[in-house]
């Protein structure tokens, strides 16, 4: 039915910002969050630790913790609260499960 | 001179920052968000290009004037946005700011730390496109998106009907709202609902213009599921007369009212005690916002109130502090008592309007996720507890289950897994005991903490 979760309603004026989740490059605008820059583009942020079911977030507000996404410089980062950056690299997944 | 800090930056804290100035103070608030305003009165980036004033509606006024005081106050206090507070240890609170942790030094310490949604958990509530009804309003206020083409609103909440006109001012498409409690109930809370008679009319006004838009509107739902292969592609309910529906939608708002953020409240040394309307431990203060000497609550983080209730009582903590500062002001902080008491009556009305679901929650199936961190569900909570000599208290059964272990530390299925706890052991919510709060109260990098453990 659907191949993106969000969708925009308000223009963001700003920078074009490229950054990129599970190997394919997201155009973003400088002042996105992490999270509606994948969900405008895609159905989630990361794959669960325990089954590997999908997520996209939950509460949107920093509280809730659904939305950590992985980046390719090791370590997480929460997606809600986490303004895009050119260049960033990331992942549904940690290092460990990607290479498996 | 004392040192006051403030953390939450929402309506509470820019009220009580603004009394404390103007009385020679310069207080240090606190917000984790990039720019103040809380979650009721969150403002876009400058460079999105959202009407707010029409978003806001009736509350467009008290919006923008909150932010023009804001604006005004900024350079007479030392304040500290995109700043976590991690865990309070006496009067020292543990900061995280871009990614560096450094410490604080509090001898009078106010908490505005708002709330967050209150959750019941169903089948289908962890597939992506389940979001908090905060959550579809965050996506908007703060990034001019909506959370789906087609989206359900769901739960028990006021806030149901504002979400989805403000969703479907900006285009979005309504598949229902359906709330979880009677007519006959809603009605029966008239009486208290008069303690506020603006705020009802307000909410009378978006049941009609629902209803004026054609969107179907429910009362007295049991959920079934949110069906979709994952994602969401449909919320399946029971209506009040028996029969099911099928509503196709790409996303789904959840919303149960409203929880407190108390766990710094928790950590700071707040005594709890549990509420029967709201069903939830709240932190314990006087009618002032007075929690222990040196620990003052105000806002949703202490009592849910609503946006004007948290203005009033941060404006009345701030009085407190400067009265126990040797500068009393009862002319000014008599009017706002009596202004915080009837807007809190008013709350607990609209907690009996919009009942947290104690029943359905209870009847979950066992199959049921309530823990989505950690991915436990509701069987597993209710097995262990059958066990010889198995818990009978949210602590223990946290610690055998790991509900309530996740990242989330229970904000989320808390409330929920009081009631699995409570009817397991045939007692009342009370009974069922407190998940107790832990430092660090969100996750932050191991390698920021070790900075400066002790």
């Amino acid at each position: 039915m659907t191949s993106v979760q969000f969708k925009r309603v308000a223009e963001r004026r700003g920078a074009r910002v490229v950054l990129t989740f599970e190997g394919s490059a997201i155009t973003a605008t400088s002042g996105d969050s992490v999270l509606a820059a994948l969900l405008t583009h895609g159905l989630l942020v990361r794959r669960h630790e325990f089954g590997d079911e999908p997520r996209a977030g939950f509460c949107l507000m920093g509280a809730c913790q659904d939305c950590w996404v992985w980046s390719g410089h090791g370590g997480r980062l929460r997606a809600c609260t986490t303004p895009v950056v050119e260049g960033m690299t990331l992942f549904a997944q940690p290092p460990a499960a990607r290479d498996e | 001179m004392s040192s006051i800090v403030i953390v939450g930056a929402g309506a509470a804290g820019i009220a009580a920052a603004e009394v404390l100035c103007a009385q020679g103070h310069r207080p240090v608030l606190i917000d984790e968000a990039e720019r103040a305003g809380g979650q009721g009165y969150r403002q876009p980036a400058p460079d999105l290009a959202l009407d707010m004033r029409r978003l806001m509606g009736s509350e467009a006024a008290r919006y923008e004037a909150l932010h023009r005081r804001f604006a005004a106050l900024t350079e007479r206090i030392d304040y500290r946005p995109r700043t976590l507070v991690w865990a309070v240890e006496g009067g020292t609170l543990h900061l995280l700011r871009e990614g560096r942790a450094e410490t604080i030094e509090a001898t009078t310490l106010l908490l505005a730390t708002g709330a967050m949604d209150r959750i019941a958990p169903m089948p289908g509530w962890t597939l992506p496109g389940v979001f908090t009804l905060g959550g579809a309003q965050v996506a908007l206020k703060d990034q001019g998106c909506l959370i789906g083409r087609r989206v359900a609103f769901l739960g028990s909440s006021p806030l149901l009907l504002l979400a989805a006109r403000q969703y479907r001012q900006m285009g979005g498409e309504v598949a229902v709202v359906a709330d979880t409690t009677g007519l006959a109930a809603k009605a029966r809370a008239l009486p208290h609902l008069l303690a506020s008679p603006r705020t009802l009319l307000r909410g009378l006004g978006y049941m009609a213009d629902t209803l004026r838009a054609g969107t179907p509107l429910l009362h007295g739902v049991t959920p079934l599921a949110i069906e979709g292969d994952g994602h969401v592609e449909s919320l399946r309910l029971r209506d009040a007369a028996g029969r099911e529906h099928r509503f196709a939608c790409d996303a789904v708002a959840l919303g149960y009212g409203l929880k407190p953020e108390s766990q710094l409240a928790d950590l700071a040394g707040a005594s709890f005690a549990y509420d029967t309307d709201f069903r939830l431990f709240l932190p314990k203060t006087d009618g002032f916002g007075r929690a222990r000497p040196g620990l003052y609550l105000a806002g949703d983080g202490v009592a849910i109130g609503g946006a004007d209730a948290a203005e009033a009582s941060g404006a009345l903590a701030a009085y407190a502090i400067l009265s126990d500062l040797g500068k009393p002001n009862d002319a000014a902080a008599i009017p706002l008592m009596r202004r915080v008491v009837r807007l809190r009556r008013f709350q607990r009305g609209l907690a009996r309007a919009f009942a947290w679901p104690v029943a359905q929650i209870r009847a979950q199936a066992a199959e049921t996720v309530l823990c989505r961190c950690e991915s436990v569900t509701i069987g597993a909570v209710r097995a262990a507890m059958a066990q010889a000599l198995g818990p009978v208290e949210v602590n223990r059964v946290k610690a055998m289950t790991r509900c309530g272990m996740g990242r989330c530390q229970g904000r989320v299925c808390g409330p929920a897994l009081q009631e699995i706890v409570a009817a397991a052991t045939a007692r009342d919510g009370a009974a069922a005991g407190r998940l107790r709060g832990q430092a660090p109260v969100k996750p932050i990098a191991l390698a920021a903490a070790g900075d400066i453990a002790p």
